[in-house]
């Protein structure tokens, strides 16, 4: 029933990552080209060499025109790829099997989001026509559900459970301070998120992901042919990614304190990468933290902390950059901001990083596994990406 | 002739206080506050609300004609009386009207719906609904009200007949307002009182008593209703009504509801009326209308969903600052978030069953109820094995909520809920009449019809939950 996998049949053997954050300067185009010339040179190839892209963007162009036309491809395979905010991890899954399959030898998958051109807070989407009935409520409203249904599930009064959130928070921008490629890089104390204003209760502007602009990109071959172009290229030993039937807003039965997409792509990560006990053997994670909340929950449907154990995970350090698991050491979304098509990129050019040694001041202690996870829509209704990634075969 | 066989009525949740318009404006306070319509409420949704209620008190009715009167109709082209009647669930093979022009516009349809009744066109409703909106600091700022009632007419099982009526129009200048204009003109209020509404009233009532045979010393209640209180108080003395028979104008609690006012104050005064009671209801506005009611023994049975008195006292304040802001009298700066888009004609013409009247669907396999209606079951995933289920009618709980800060709402923070409904199904929507700090995790709601908001001139309706009133 799971997927069969491709555990260690595909490396990605060089990465880009732009800064993230207000380009005011520079346009999707610029961020692409930039992203796309620093994986090249990662990998040592030139641009004619990658036989196959696959582009990811929610809404900063369509068609593989978007990349084409800026980086002036000679007449190759461009797929425009779109899976909500899961979509830079989508473009990745795609070029992976691509490879894997064996119609191409080099492909690269690429992401990115201009946001800040729309002169609008948060993010925007936009709807096909319909008949007016589906609820407008933004992003953080959405995941904001979270929190009163994990507190009272979990009897945390509520100034317990802002703790916890503000802790994730804390912690996150604790680590995007080391990093010169965050959209934040300072550190921010623990009265300032606490006290910031709030946007969805409980949750206050500094739970929230930030808005920012960024690109990454990956070059991807077959593991057997990774040395040729790199001596430390990473392994891909999981890619999963299921759509829910998005019953949380229909069924009662969902308490709106898991995301079944989570459990059910990491379940199938999990057996494909050949993981079995993920707090034990997972060296480092990148999750999807666009709002403190989610991050919460995530803890525990990958399989991290048990069930309603997560929240004193955190505050004992669990999840620092020295504790046992280090999540989202580079900062996440929280330090990022989160260019839709991007972020599923960016959290594996940490796994890049961290895996080869040059994560700098940041830089865990021999990492073995890493995992990304990516999720888009709200709870009870997403999409979830899951990957498992290694710095050797087997 | 024919009766009244069910009513129901309906006063926003919201309140002004009137020393509260006063204070801001430095104008001279008048007593009481007046009900306002919150900003996701208009004439359409309050006349919903009304009938809604109706409707359930008269389960055997056939309706065949709806009118829904109003001075303040949110569509000047396109058939208001269409929406309400698809969200009460009305079917579709009825004669529907607008009636509109006048405040006297309510009791006119009553009248029209009741002849219609009579001679045996089914029956009749009339949902009635005005949202007085009146220029700050002029009277009708603080005179007027917002409110619904409604009535269902039949020949059969009257909990009051219609005795009498009689009808008066004339032309002359008194309130006027074109298209395109928000607040309406009035001419001088000494030329009304003394050569329209105080002659009228004199004329119309002696006219319908004598038709019903009535002397006014027999009359158990009067229902007067002006668009001028005063008006309606000189009459009041100059006719001699011995001032316990008068009907509550509702001054001080609700205002003037424009074209609803006649028809709401009878509705509050018909649940303590005995059986032989006759009751008065006149109103003028560019003439007048009169009728004289005999109340029924069916009445004595006869209990509304809601009572005026109890929905007077369900309520929470307005502040005059958001007052203005839901009307759109006062501009504010607009959000940095793209505006809502208008729905689309043909997908609400395609959802009008869900849309309009919250029907959903229950799966004939395992009988899980779900909205929106499903083509695949939720739970057991059979294939086109679902019925219709209403859901506007059913009470739930809340299962988690959110408040909204940064959505565009003209009542931030907007509170978002899940709601599970007893006996299955579970909806995500917005709530209303409820105050942030006051949601929580379990607390019971019902369902509301509400206008979301308004783009490209279109009004979209669907329905919230709130507190249970």
């Amino acid at each position: 029933m799971a997927s069969k996998g491709i555990k260690d049949r595909v490396a990605i053997v060089g990465m880009g990552c732009t800064k993230f954050g207000e380009h005011w300067d520079k346009g999707a185009e610029d961020l692409l080209v930039e992203a796309a010339y620093e994986a090249y040179n990662s990998a040592g190839i030139a641009p004619d060499d990658v036989d196959a892209y696959w582009l990811g963007t929610m809404g900063s162009g369509v068609s593989g025109l978007t990349l084409s036309e800026p980086l002036k491809i000679q007449y190759k395979p461009v797929t425009r790829v779109e899976n909500m905010c899961a979509t830079g991890s989508e473009s990745l899954r795609q070029a992976c099997y691509a490879v894997a399959s064996g119609a191409f030898d080099i492909a690269m998958a690429i992401g990115v989001e201009k946001l800040k051109d729309s002169g609008f807070s948060g993010l925007v989407m936009s709807n096909p026509p319909n008949d007016g009935t589906p609820a407008c409520m933004t992003p953080p409203a959405l995941f904001s559900l979270l929190a009163p249904a994990y507190f009272k599930k979990y009897g945390l009064d509520p100034e317990k459970g802002k703790d916890v959130l503000t802790r994730i928070a804390w912690k996150n921008h604790r680590n995007g301070a080391r990093n010169p490629k965050a959209q934040f890089q300072k550190e921010v104390p623990m009265e300032a998120i606490r006290n910031s204003p709030k946007i969805a209760d409980p949750l206050g502007i500094m739970d929230c992901s930030g808005v920012s602009d960024g690109s990454a990109a990956a070059i991807v071959v077959r593991a057997e042919d990774a040395h040729k172009y790199c001596k430390n290229p990473i392994y891909i030993k999981a890619l999963s990614f299921v759509a829910g039937p998005a019953e949380g807003p229909l069924s009662p039965e969902y308490d709106f304190t898991t995301f079944p997409e989570v459990v059910a792509s990491a379940r199938d990560a999990y057996a494909q990468a050949g993981v079995t006990n993920p707090r034990e053997q997972i060296s480092l994670a990148e999750v999807h933290d666009c709002f403190t909340p989610t991050e919460l929950v995530l803890y525990e449907d990958l399989g991290f902390s048990k069930r309603g154990g997560a929240w004193q995970d955190v505050m004992e350090g669990f999840f620092d950059l020295e504790g046992k698991l280090p999540v989202n050491p580079d900062g996440g979304l929280k330090s990022f901001g989160h260019p839709i098509g991007a972020s599923g990129l960016r959290m594996m050019y940490e796994m890049w990083l961290q895996m080869r040694g040059e994560a700098g001041p940041r830089q865990l202690k021999n990492p073995r596994m890493g995992l990304t996870h990516n999720l888009g829509g709200q709870p009870g209704r997403c999409v979830s990406f899951v990957s498992v990634v290694g710095n050797q075969v087997g | 002739m024919a009766g009244i066989v069910s009513y129901g009525s309906y006063i926003p949740y919201r309140r002004l206080k009137r020393a509260a318009i006063a204070a801001v404006l430095g104008v001279p306070a008048t007593r009481g506050e007046r009900a306002v319509a919150s900003f996701d409420e208009d004439s359409v949704s309050m006349a919903v609300e009304a009938l809604r209620d109706a409707l359930k008190t008269a389960p055997g009715a056939e309706v065949r004609s709806l009118t829904f009167g109003t001075t303040t109709a949110p569509y000047l082209e396109k058939l208001n009386a269409a929406i309400v009647g698809a969200a009460a669930q009305l079917p579709a093979e009825i004669r529907a009207i607008d009636s509109t022009g006048s405040i006297r516009a309510g009791l006119s349809a009553m009248l029209q719906a009741a002849e219609s009744a009579a001679a045996g066109g089914g029956h009749a409703a009339v949902a009635l609904a005005d949202c007085r909106l009146g220029a700050p600091e002029g009277k009708l700022e603080q005179s007027g009200g917002d409110g619904a009632a409604a009535f269902i007419f039949g020949r059969d099982n009257a909990i009051a007949e219609i005795e009498a009526s009689a009808s008066l129009t004339r032309e002359y200048l008194d309130s006027w307002r074109t298209p395109g204009e928000r607040f309406a003109h009035s001419w001088e209020e000494r030329f009304a009182l003394t050569q329209a509404y105080g002659p009228f009233f004199r004329k119309i009532i002696k006219e319908v008593l004598e038709k019903a045979k009535v002397a006014p010393g027999e009359l158990a209640k009067i229902v007067l209703d002006a668009p001028n209180q005063r008006a309606a108080e000189e009459a009041l003395r100059e006719l001699k009504f011995d001032p316990a028979r008068v009907a509550d104008s509702l001054a001080l609690t609700v205002g003037q509801t424009g074209a609803a006012h006649a028809a709401l104050m009878l509705t509050a005064v018909l649940p303590s009326a005995k059986p032989g009671d006759r009751i008065l209801v006149a109103t003028v506005g560019d003439g007048a209308d009169a009728m004289v009611l005999k109340v029924a023994p069916a009445n004595a049975n006869f209990r509304p969903v809601r009572s005026v008195g109890r929905m007077v006292e369900s309520k929470g304040d307005v502040t005059y600052a958001n007052y203005l802001k839901w009307r759109e009298i006062l501009p504010t700066e607009p959000p940095r978030r793209p505006d809502p888009d208008r729905p689309a004609a043909p997908p609400m013409m395609r959802a009008e069953k869900w849309k309009f009247g919250l029907i959903g669907s229950k799966c004939r396999a395992c009988g899980t109820a779900q909205l929106p209606p499903q083509r695949v079951c939720v739970k057991c995933r059979a294939f086109d094995k679902m019925d219709p289920y209403p859901f506007a009618d059913r009470h739930g709980r809340i299962a988690t909520y959110a408040i909204d800060r940064l959505a565009y709402s003209l009542n931030p923070p907007t509170i978002n809920a899940v709601v599970d409904y007893e006996g299955g199904g579970r909806f995500l929507c917005e709530m209303t009449d409820c105050e942030p700090d006051k949601v929580a995790i379990g607390d019971e709601v019902e369902m509301t019809f509400r206008r979301l908001f308004t783009a490209d001139g279109v009004h979209n309706y669907f329905w919230k939950a709130r507190p249970r009133r």
